[in-house]
C-alpha cells in the first residue's frame, strides 16, 4: 500500500474545462457537487482507502522566526499569491494507478450546468519509511 | 452493562479515592482503569453494587499503581500517614471535580478534555475521537491538565462562570463522532444543576435544552444547513422545549441576569412562535440589549442587528451594524442578508459569495455559496 496526496488548488493548477465560479451555479449544482464529494469520500472507506480529508480556508498568513526574545514576523495574506491549496484528501491505494484512476474520479465532480468540472488536481506521493530489507 | 451508571458514578468513585488520600491525578488513572475492568467483567458478571464495586477495584489499582512505582515510596508513606478527612465537606465531592477540571490555569482545550473524562466518564479514545485528534496526542493533553492542577486544593470552591464556560465549549464546539457531545454537555450540566443552586447554571441548562430541541430541524438529510427560518417546525423537540422553558422562567424569577439566560430567553422566544413570521422580534431585540449590556461582546452586537433587521425593518439592521469589525466571523454573511432583504439582490449575491470564502464550516460555506448561487440565477432571470 502506499500513501497519496491529492491536492485541490484555489489557484495555481491550470483551468478547468468547466471553469465556472461556484457562485454562478445554480442552488441545485451546488448541492449536487457537495453531494458528489460526500459519497465519493464515503466510498473509498467503504473500500478501505480513506486516510484523511480537509478543506482550507482561503485566506492564510506567512509567519518566520525573527530572532531570539522577538515575535515571529507574519505577512499576508496575499490577494496575488499564485499557488493557493483548497483542500486535501490522502489516500492509501494500492498501486500510482489506483490513485490517479480516484483523482480523474474526483475531478469528475459535477459543475455548471450539471457537467464535470474537469479540474486539475495535483497527485503526490508520500515518502515512506525505509524498508527493512534493503538488499 | 450499563454505561451511563457508569459513566454517572465516575466523578463520585474518584471523590471517593481522594477522599481516602489518593492524589486527583493518581485517583482519576484507577478509576480509568477500573471502568475499562468494568467493561469487561459486567457483561457476564453484573455486580450487586455497583458504585462499590468500582470503588474496590479503583482503590485496588490505584495501590497496585503506588506499589509498582518505587521511586514513589516516599508519597506512598505519606498517603498512609494522612487523615482521612471525613465525610461532609462544605462542598459536595462532585461539584469540587467541576472547578478542579474547569480551573482557571488551564488552556480551554485542556479543561474540555479533563472535564469529559473525570466528570464525564469517557475515555481518552473517545475523547480522541471527538474532536479528531490521535489517541495519543490527546492522552498528552489529558496528562498534562492532570499535572498542571496536581497542586490544587480539592476541597476549595471555584467560580462557577469557568465551570460554565468550559461545559458551554462541550456543547457549542465539536465534531460529531460516535460520541454525542451536545448531549453529553447536558447530562454534566444536568449534573451540575443537581448540586448547585445557581441562576446562571439553570440559564445554561436552558440554553442547551432549547438549542438541543430545534437539532433534527438544523440540518437537511444531505448534511445540509436549514437556517432557522426554514426549519420544519413539527421537528422540533417540544417536550426538551417545555422543560427548557420551565428550567428558564425559575431562573428569571431569581431577578439575576445572566448572559446564558438571556441567550436562553432569545432560544425561547423562537421556539415559541409557531411560524418564522410570528417570532417575536422586539422582544427578542429586547434580549439582545441586555446581552450587549452584560457582555459587550461583538458577536452579540451581530445577532442584535439581525434582530432589529427583522424588528425595525433592513436599513435599521444594516444601521446596527455600524462600528463593528467586519472581519468579524459571520458579518459579512449578516450583511448579505440585510442587503436581501433591503431589496438589493446585487450586492447580497456578492457579499454572500464572498462570506462563502471565508465561512469557518464546510456546512456554512456550502449554504452561503447555495445563497450566493440562488440570487445569481435569479438576476440571470
Amino acid at each position: 500500500m502506499a500513501k497519496y496526496l491529492l491536492l485541490k488548488h484555489y489557484r495555481g493548477a491550470p483551468a478547468a474545462v468547466n471553469d465556472v465560479p461556484m457562485a454562478q451555479w445554480t442552488p441545485e449544482e451546488v448541492t449536487a457537487h457537495v453531494q458528489y464529494m460526500q459519497d465519493f469520500a464515503a466510498r473509498l472507506e467503504g473500500t478501505g482507502e480513506f486516510v484523511d480529508g480537509q478543506a482550507l480556508s482561503p485566506e492564510g498568513t506567512f509567519v518566520r522566526y525573527d530572532g531570539e526574545g522577538r515575535p515571529p514576523v507574519t505577512d499576508g495574506p496575499f490577494a496575488e499569491t499564485k499557488d493557493l491549496i483548497a483542500g486535501w484528501m490522502v489516500i492509501d491505494v494500492d498501486t500510482y494507478e489506483r490513485a490517479l484512476e480516484l483523482a480523474g474520479e474526483l475531478s469528475a465532480a459535477p459543475g455548471a450546468g450539471g457537467k464535470p468540472i474537469h479540474e486539475w488536481l495535483e497527485v503526490r506521493p508520500f515518502l515512506t519509511a525505509p524498508p527493512t530489507i534493503t538488499e | 452493562m450499563d454505561e451511563a451508571l457508569l459513566r454517572t458514578l465516575t466523578p463520585t468513585v474518584i471523590s471517593v479515592l481522594v477522599r481516602r488520600g489518593a492524589g486527583f491525578a493518581a485517583a482519576e488513572d484507577a478509576v480509568q482503569d477500573a471502568l475499562v475492568e468494568a467493561v469487561r467483567v459486567w457483561p457476564d458478571d453484573p455486580p450487586q453494587d455497583p458504585k462499590g464495586w468500582l470503588v474496590t477495584v479503583a482503590w485496588r489499582k490505584f495501590l497496585d499503581a503506588a506499589r509498582a512505582d518505587t521511586s514513589r515510596r516516599d508519597r506512598e508513606a505519606r498517603v498512609e500517614g494522612e487523615p482521612v478527612p471525613g465525610p461532609g465537606e462544605a462542598v459536595d465531592d462532585t461539584l469540587q471535580l467541576y472547578f478542579l477540571c474547569a480551573h482557571p490555569s488551564l488552556t480551554p482545550a485542556s479543561a474540555v478534555a479533563l472535564t469529559l473524562r473525570a466528570v464525564g466518564g469517557l475515555t481518552t479514545r473517545q475523547i480522541a475521537q471527538a474532536y479528531l485528534v490521535p489517541e495519543a496526542t490527546m492522552a498528552q493533553r489529558i496528562s498534562r491538565a492532570k499535572r498542571t492542577v496536581s497542586g490544587v486544593r480539592f476541597s476549595r470552591p471555584g467560580d462557577v462562570a469557568t465551570v460554565l464556560r468550559v461545559l458551554y465549549l462541550v456543547f457549542n464546539e465539536g465534531y460529531s463522532g460516535d460520541v454525542d457531545l451536545a448531549g453529553e454537555a447536558i447530562r454534566l450540566t444536568r449534573q451540575l444543576a443537581a448540586e448547585i443552586d445557581h441562576e446562571e447554571v439553570a440559564g445554561l441548562l436552558a440554553l442547551m435544552l432549547l438549542h438541543h430541541a430545534r437539532r433534527p430541524a438544523r440540518t437537511g438529510p444531505d448534511g445540509r444547513l436549514v437556517p432557522l427560518a426554514e426549519q420544519d417546525r413539527c421537528l422540533w423537540d417540544t417536550r426538551l422545549i417545555a422543560e427548557g422553558v420551565e428550567v428558564l422562567q425559575a431562573a428569571l424569577a431569581r431577578d439575576r441576569l445572566g448572559e446564558f439566560q438571556a441567550q436562553a430567553a432569545v432560544a425561547a422566544l423562537h421556539a415559541d412562535a409557531r411560524t418564522a413570521e410570528e417570532t417575536d422580534w422586539v422582544q427578542i431585540v429586547e434580549w439582545y440589549d441586555e446581552l450587549v449590556r452584560l457582555t459587550d461582546s461583538p458577536v452579540a452586537r451581530l445577532n442584535r442587528a439581525v434582530a432589529v433587521g427583522e424588528a425595525d425593518g433592513p436599513r435599521n439592521g444594516l444601521a446596527a451594524l455600524k462600528g463593528l469589525d467586519p472581519a468579524l466571523p459571520r458579518h459579512t454573511a449578516v450583511t448579505a442578508y440585510l442587503h436581501e432583504r433591503a431589496g438589493d439582490p446585487v450586492t447580497a449575491a456578492r457579499l454572500y459569495a464572498e462570506a462563502a470564502r471565508s465561512a469557518p464550516s464546510l456546512p456554512e460555506r456550502d449554504h452561503l455559496t447555495r445563497q450566493a448561487a440562488r440570487l445569481n440565477a435569479q438576476l440571470r432571470g
